[in-house]
C-alpha cells in the first residue's frame, strides 16, 4: 500500500501540496511513482514562471514513457529541487522527501480548499 | 482484449498489465529496469503466448515458404532455424518472423502477435494462387499454443533441469541444453510434444518454448521453480522491449511496416535474392544495387537529456537544421544509462558519428550516430 503522509494535500492528478506560508512545496505521490516505475528523468519549470493550476509545468520520464506533471496550485516558482535532477531516482527512492520538484509563491490560496485529504486521497487510489 | 493461459500467473505474481497488440499482457512485475538487468546478468523469464504460430507442411511447403517469404529455407535442414521477412510486392514488410524446418516437409513461422490476422490472410491468399496449393497445408495454430522465453547468461546453468530427456524431433540432442544456436527440437510433456529452440529476442544466450496452450502454465511453473535459484525472475515487455532495443532487433509497427523495405531497415542479410523469385523481390533487388532513400540508424543522445521515444522528430545540425526524419524506437538503456533509440534519416546522415537533433519537447537535443547495436553480449 502506498504511503500516504497525513500532513500534506494530494491533487486527483497525483501531487502532493506541503504549504509553509505562503509558499507551497510540490512532488509526485508515492504511489504516483510506483505507478510511474522507474524515473530516469525528470523537468522542471524554471524559477520566474508564473503557472496556474492545471498547468504541466514538469515531466517525469520513466523508462517506458514521459508523463506530465500538473501544478495542483496557481502561483510563481520560487526554487526548483536540482538534486532530483541530478539524481531523478530521489522521485523513486524519496517522493515526500528529497525527490520533491519545485516551490511556489501561492497566489491564490484559496485553491488548497479543493485539494484532496489523506483519506480522500487513499480512498481514490484504492479504487484505481 | 485477448489473455494468454498466464494471465493467472502474472496476476498471481502481481504484473502490471497493459494492452499489447490486442492482448492483456504484464508490461513489468517489480521494475523494468531489474527485469532487464535479470536477463543481462543472469536469467530473465517472459511469457510471449500472444505471438502466432502458423504449421506450414506438405510436398510443396518448402516451394510455397520460399516464394512467400525474404530468407532462404532451403538453407534450413531438419530442426534448423531462421529470421525472415514476409513482404508485399512493393517490398514492404508484412510481417518478420521465425521459420523453423520442424521436419523434411513440416515448417513453424512464429509471427508477430498484432499480425496474426493479416499474415494468415496473406498467406492464405497466396496459397490460392499457388500452382502447386493442393501440396500446401496451412494450420493457424495461434489460439491452441502457447510460448515462452527463457534468456540470459545463466539459462544454460538450468534449462536441462526443465527439459532433462532426449529430443523426439527436430535436431537430435540428449538435452535441451546441447541445442545450438538456431536450433530447435521437440520434447515430451507429459503427454504432448513441446518445441524448445535455441532463440530469443533480448541478445542472450536463451531458449524459445513453443507449446500446447493447456501445458503452458506446468512449463512456467517448472522453469520458475527451477530458474529460481540460478536467479531468474519473471520479466514483462517493458524490458523485452529495452533489451531488444539495445540489441537493435527491429519491432513491427516501429522499424518495420508495409511501406518499410528490408533494405532500408538494414535487414538486407535475411533477403536471399540468389534463391529465385519471390514476392518483392525485383524492388528489394533494385534497393541493393542503388541503395535506398533513407536508411535506418541508431544514435544514442551525447548530453543529459530526457529518453528519445518514437515519433520524434530527427534533425541535421550545422547552420541550416532541417527536420529529416523521425524516432521510431527510444528509451533510456538500462544497460548503458544513456538515451538510446532507431530512427530513419536519408543516407548522407547515416554514417557512424554523425551529429543529429532529437527534438523533444520544442527543443533539439542533441544525438549521435553509433554503429549497431548499442549492446553485445560478451562471448
Amino acid at each position: 500500500m502506498a504511503n500516504v503522509p497525513l500532513d500534506l494535500k494530494y491533487a486527483k492528478s497525483h501531487e502532493w501540496v506541503r504549504v509553509n506560508g505562503d509558499v507551497a512545496t510540490i512532488g509526485i505521490t508515492d504511489h504516483a511513482q510506483h505507478e510511474l516505475t522507474d524515473v530516469v528523468f525528470v523537468e522542471l519549470p524554471e524559477v520566474g514562471r508564473k503557472i496556474k493550476a492545471g498547468d504541466a509545468c514538469a515531466v517525469v520520464e520513466s523508462v517506458k514513457t514521459a508523463s506530465d506533471i500538473y501544478s495542483p496550485v496557481s502561483g510563481e516558482i520560487t526554487e526548483v529541487n536540482q538534486a532530483v535532477v541530478d539524481d531523478p531516482a530521489l522521485a523513486n527512492s524519496e517522493p515526500y522527501e528529497d525527490g520533491w520538484f519545485y516551490r511556489i509563491k501561492l497566489s491564490n490560496p484559496a485553491e488548497l480548499d479543493a485539494l484532496l485529504g489523506p483519506e480522500q486521497y487513499k480512498v481514490q487510489i484504492s479504487g484505481a | 482484449m485477448k489473455r494468454t493461459p498466464l494471465y493467472a500467473a502474472h496476476m498471481k505474481l502481481g504484473g502490471k498489465l497493459i494492452e499489447f497488440g490486442g492482448w492483456e499482457m504484464p508490461v513489468q512485475y517489480t521494475s523494468i529496469t531489474d527485469e532487464h538487468l535479470a536477463v543481462r546478468k543472469a536469467a530473465g523469464f517472459f511469457d510471449i503466448s500472444h505471438m502466432g504460430e502458423v504449421l506450414v507442411s506438405g510436398p510443396a511447403a518448402q516451394a510455397f515458404l520460399n516464394r512467400t517469404l525474404t530468407n532462404d529455407l532451403a538453407r534450413l535442414a531438419p530442426g534448423q532455424g531462421q529470421y525472415t521477412l514476409m513482404c508485399n510486392e512493393r517490398g514492404g514488410v508484412i510481417d518478420d518472423l521465425y521459420a523453423y524446418r520442424l521436419a523434411d516437409q513440416e515448417f513453424l513461422l512464429i509471427i508477430n502477435a498484432s499480425r496474426i490476422e493479416v499474415d494468415v490472410g496473406w498467406l492464405e491468399g497466396q496459397s490460392a494462387t499457388f500452382n502447386r496449393r493442393s501440396e500446401v497445408k496451412l494450420e493457424n495454430a495461434s489460439d491452441a499454443t502457447g510460448a515462452v522465453a527463457i534468456q540470459g547468461p545463466r539459462v544454460a546453468e538450468f534449462i536441462n533441469e526443465c527439459f532433462p530427456e532426449a529430443s523426439t524431433g527436430g535436431t537430435n540432442v540428449a538435452h535441451a541444453g546441447d541445442l545450438k544456436k538456431n536450433q530447435v527440437a521437440s520434447f515430451r510433456w507429459g503427454d504432448s510434444t513441446i518445441w524448445v529452440s535455441r532463440t530469443g529476442y533480448t541478445g542472450e544466450d536463451g531458449f524459445e518454448v513453443v507449446a500446447p496452450a493447456q501445458t503452458i502454465q506446468a512449463i512456467w511453473n517448472q522453469v520458475l521453480t527451477v530458474g529460481k535459484p540460478h536467479g531468474l525472475k519473471p520479466a514483462g515487455l517493458g524490458a523485452r522491449d529495452t533489451l531488444r532495443t539495445e540489441v537493435c532487433y527491429p519491432l513491427y509497427g516501429h522499424e518495420l511496416d508495409e511501406n518499410t523495405t528490408p533494405m532500408e531497415a538494414g535487414l538486407g542479410f535475411f533477403v536471399a535474392l540468389d534463391k529465385g523469385e519471390f514476392i518483392g523481390r525485383s524492388v528489394l533487388a533494385e534497393q541493393k544495387a542503388k541503395g535506398t532513400n533513407r536508411k535506418l540508424v541508431a544514435f544514442k543522445m551525447t548530453d543529459r537529456s530526457a529518453p528519445p521515444r518514437p515519433g520524434y522528430a530527427v534533425w541535421s545540425t550545422g547552420p541550416a537544421p532541417a527536420k529529416i526524419g523521425a524516432v521510431v524506437s527510444g528509451t533510456q538503456s538500462p544497460t548503458l544509462g544513456v538515451g538510446i533509440g532507431m530512427g530513419y534519416v536519408p543516407p548522407e546522415c547515416a554514417k557512424a558519428n554523425t551529429p543529429l537533433g532529437i527534438e523533444i519537447r520544442g527543443k533539439r537535443a542533441p544525438a549521435v550516430v553509433v554503429p549497431k547495436p548499442f549492446y553485445r553480449k560478451a562471448d
